[in-house]
């Protein structure tokens, strides 16, 4: 989908973004990961070309992105960042319909996307179309940011610490949200945090960045079980490795055949959520029961503790 | 009594209004009369120009008034009884000019004295003491502007203040005033619209090339600082000479003296606030939404035009309120230099020693350079609700 080929962007003396070269998959999120400075965000922004590389390339859909003039490049891929970056002279509906005016779309096609995408993000149109942003909170703006950048339906979506700005709880809320968009409408989506956490809650691949190299590009998993180096391992965290790692299997996905009179958790839930569940119950095995209801499998202590290291 | 009674606290601004009003009421003539336009004055007190019914009325309005001032806290009734007092120390001038006119004397002159000036004063601080007060929205303090406009040029048409020595001088000069009124109009307006055209994008282009701010703003700056008068002297000696060389420029009323020197200089003069503010301006615009705006894949013109400069016009028209209301007070000394305007009337004025001649040129000024100020602000004010940042740190 999108093809990146020995991107390096130099300021003066300074390598800001040093040969980095990898694929992102088609309808996935791809989460660039780093300290800042590490030139993930430059990274980011030569995909759009808000940045100009200084050499190499990128492709879109086998193109280069440098067939085309920037702001017309810039209308098909669909772009959110921290603090939002809200017209605050537009309206919520106005601010949404950025790009679709750009592009001339008729006003009535306009109207009905604006509507669908304040409905999906929970934003109720009739009270909030004709609002500013500034009377909206702060988590309000955010999803109105994300709606905006989805307007146009781009293939790709590009997110600069989009959730920076927010408190944990409304962030866990968008997090979700993003990952049901991003199922719901199969967008391939790059994602750039600081926040290792959060780039393994929502990241399909990880590509950790550090000082302007791509030090690893692999799945979450990988990154836990087999890290490049000593920095990788460190930025995935050492103390808590093994429950991450848990963290990342569903209990679907590690339910063995059979059944169980123990606590019941849900095939969705995460294996350290079972773990926690059976720790606190002092039980030894759990049923899991599908989306459905319906029983699927058990899952034993044992069983998940030897999912726990590599 | 059971009920404690309020403290009464005697309110210091109502105090200081009370005692001028009250000492000049004493002390100072109400009215000045002269039998022509030449002769000295003779102070005439309120007893002697009023009926002893109306005299003692107008006391009672403004003791009305003083009670007011002095204890109540109410913004609106403080407003209202100012605007009473106003409106009855006008026609109480008015009545005493009527009265000490002999029937179809044009000869005799009747000014308002000091004691009305006084009192024109305090009212008017009061009343404006009031309206900062109860912090009136844009749209009321314009609609309160125009309702006062009306009023006055209302009573100004129908001849309530025919018999003071000012209008009398607008009889005389009835057909010039209105020309000289247009022309500083103009002129303000004129050489304000002129340094919009250049100062936008003179502005436009220190946001965009950081490096060109300081030395732009620097020489700007400089012309600032010359005063207008020798700004005059210096235009003329360039634009005498161009006239002289180019017939072209000299058909088009380029002049070393007259209007041109004028507004060359007020447009310098308003250079630097509209290039200034404009800085100012685009550099508050939040670095997200720009950023955001060329992320969506607007091109820089529409970012300019959709979002910075939206963003941007309530510093702007900052600027642009202190470049009119600047201008139509430096207007009036173009007169000097033959740029003409109400300032003609001023300077006239000054040279025959007749101060109502005076008052014709800057009356008008002040009320002009006034409403200018409040439309302005006004407009400001309204625009920042909507799209400052303060708004949205607040909700």
């Amino acid at each position: 989908m999108i093809r990146i080929e020995n991107l390096t962007k130099q300021y003066d003396a300074t390598t800001v973004v040093d040969d980095v070269s990898f694929d992102v998959e088609r309808n996935s999120i791809t989460v660039i990961v780093g300290t800042s400075g590490s030139g993930k965000s430059t990274l980011l922004r030569m995909i759009n070309r808000l940045v100009e590389p200084t050499s190499g390339r990128v492709l879109l859909d086998g193109a280069d992105t440098r067939s085309e003039p920037a702001h017309l490049l810039r209308r098909r891929i669909g772009y959110a960042i921290q603090g939002n970056g809200l017209f605050p002279h537009r309206t919520v509906a106005e601010n949404v319909a950025t790009v679709p005016r750009l592009l001339g779309w008729p006003e009535e096609r306009i109207r009905a996307r604006v509507t669908e995408l304040l409905e999906i993000f929970q934003l109720d149109p009739a009270l909030y179309a004709s609002a500013l942003p500034h009377q909206l909170s702060g988590g309000q703006q955010q999803r109105v940011g994300v709606a905006r950048a989805l307007a146009a339906e781009p293939a790709v979506l590009l997110m600069d610490e989009p959730f920076g700005a927010l408190d944990p709880i409304i962030r866990d809320k968008a997090q979700e949200d993003l990952l049901d968009i991003q199922r719901r409408f199969g967008t391939t989506v790059v994602f750039v945090t600081h926040d290792m956490d959060e780039a393994f809650r929502l990241g399909h691949r990880i590509a950790v960045m550090s000082q302007g190299r791509l030090l690893q590009y692999d799945r979450p998993a990988t990154l836990l079980t087999h890290p490049a180096d000593a920095f990788v391992a460190r930025m995935t965290g050492l103390s808590d490795r093994a429950l991450k790692l848990l963290a990342l299997t569903t209990a679907g996905e590690a339910a063995l055949p059979g059944s169980s009179d123990g606590p019941r958790v849900a095939s969705s839930a995460s294996l350290r959520e079972v773990l926690s569940e059976l720790l606190w119950r002092r039980a030894d095995s759990a049923l899991v029961s599908g989306e459905d209801g319906a029983p699927c499998g058990r899952l034993t202590v044992a069983a998940i503790l030897a999912r726990a290291h590599p | 009594m059971a009920i404690t009674a309020p403290r009464q606290r005697v309110d210091r601004l109502g105090l200081l209004l009370t005692a001028a009003g009250a000492a000049a009421l004493i002390g100072l003539p109400f009215v000045v009369f002269k039998s022509n336009r030449i002769v000295p004055g003779e102070p005439r007190a309120l007893h002697e120009v009023l009926p002893l019914w109306a005299a003692l009325g107008f006391q009672a309005v403004l003791l009305g008034d003083a009670a007011v001032a002095l204890g109540v806290a109410d913004g609106r009734r403080r407003l209202a009884a100012a605007l009473a007092g106003i409106v009855v120390l006008a026609l109480a001038v008015a009545a005493a000019a009527n009265g000490l006119t002999p029937p179809g004397n044009k000869v005799v002159r009747i000014a308002p004295g000091g004691a009305s000036w006084v009192l024109l004063v305090s009212l008017g601080l009061m009343a404006t003491d009031a309206i900062t007060r109860l912090r009136p929205g844009p749209l009321a303090r314009v609609l309160l502007l125009a309702l006062t406009l009306v009023i006055a040029g209302a009573a100004l048409a129908i001849g309530t203040f025919d018999n003071l020595s000012v209008m009398r001088e607008y009889a005389v000069n009835a057909g010039r005033f209105r020309a000289e009124l247009l022309r500083h109009l103009w002129l303000a307006g004129g050489s304000l619209i002129a340094a919009l055209i250049v100062g936008l994008p003179l502005g436009i282009l220190c946001h965009r090339v950081p490096r060109l701010r300081p030395p732009l703003l620097g020489t700007l700056n400089v012309v600032q600082t010359i005063p207008a008068i020798a700004l005059f002297g210096i235009l003329m000696a360039p634009l005498g000479a161009l006239a002289a060389r180019v017939p072209a420029a000299a058909a088009l009323g380029i002049r070393g003296i007259g209007a041109a020197p004028a507004v060359v200089a007020l447009f310098l003069y308003s250079l630097l606030p509209i290039v200034a503010d404009t800085v100012v301006g685009l550099r508050r615009v939040s670095h997200e939404a720009v950023e955001a705006a060329l992320g969506m894949g607007m091109t820089d013109n529409q970012v300019l035009s959709r979002i910075e400069l939206p963003l941007a016009l309530p510093v702007i028209l900052t600027g642009i309120r202190v470049v009119l209301v600047q201008n139509i007070g430096m207007v009036t000394i173009a007169a000097l230099i033959g740029g003409g305007g109400l300032g003609t009337f001023v300077f006239q004025g000054i040279g025959q020693n007749a101060i109502d001649l005076v008052l014709l040129g800057a009356i008008p000024i002040v009320v002009l350079a006034f409403s200018a100020s409040v439309l302005l602000d006004a407009l400001i004010e309204a625009l920042d609700r909507t799209t400052s940042v303060s708004a949205g740190a607040r909700a």
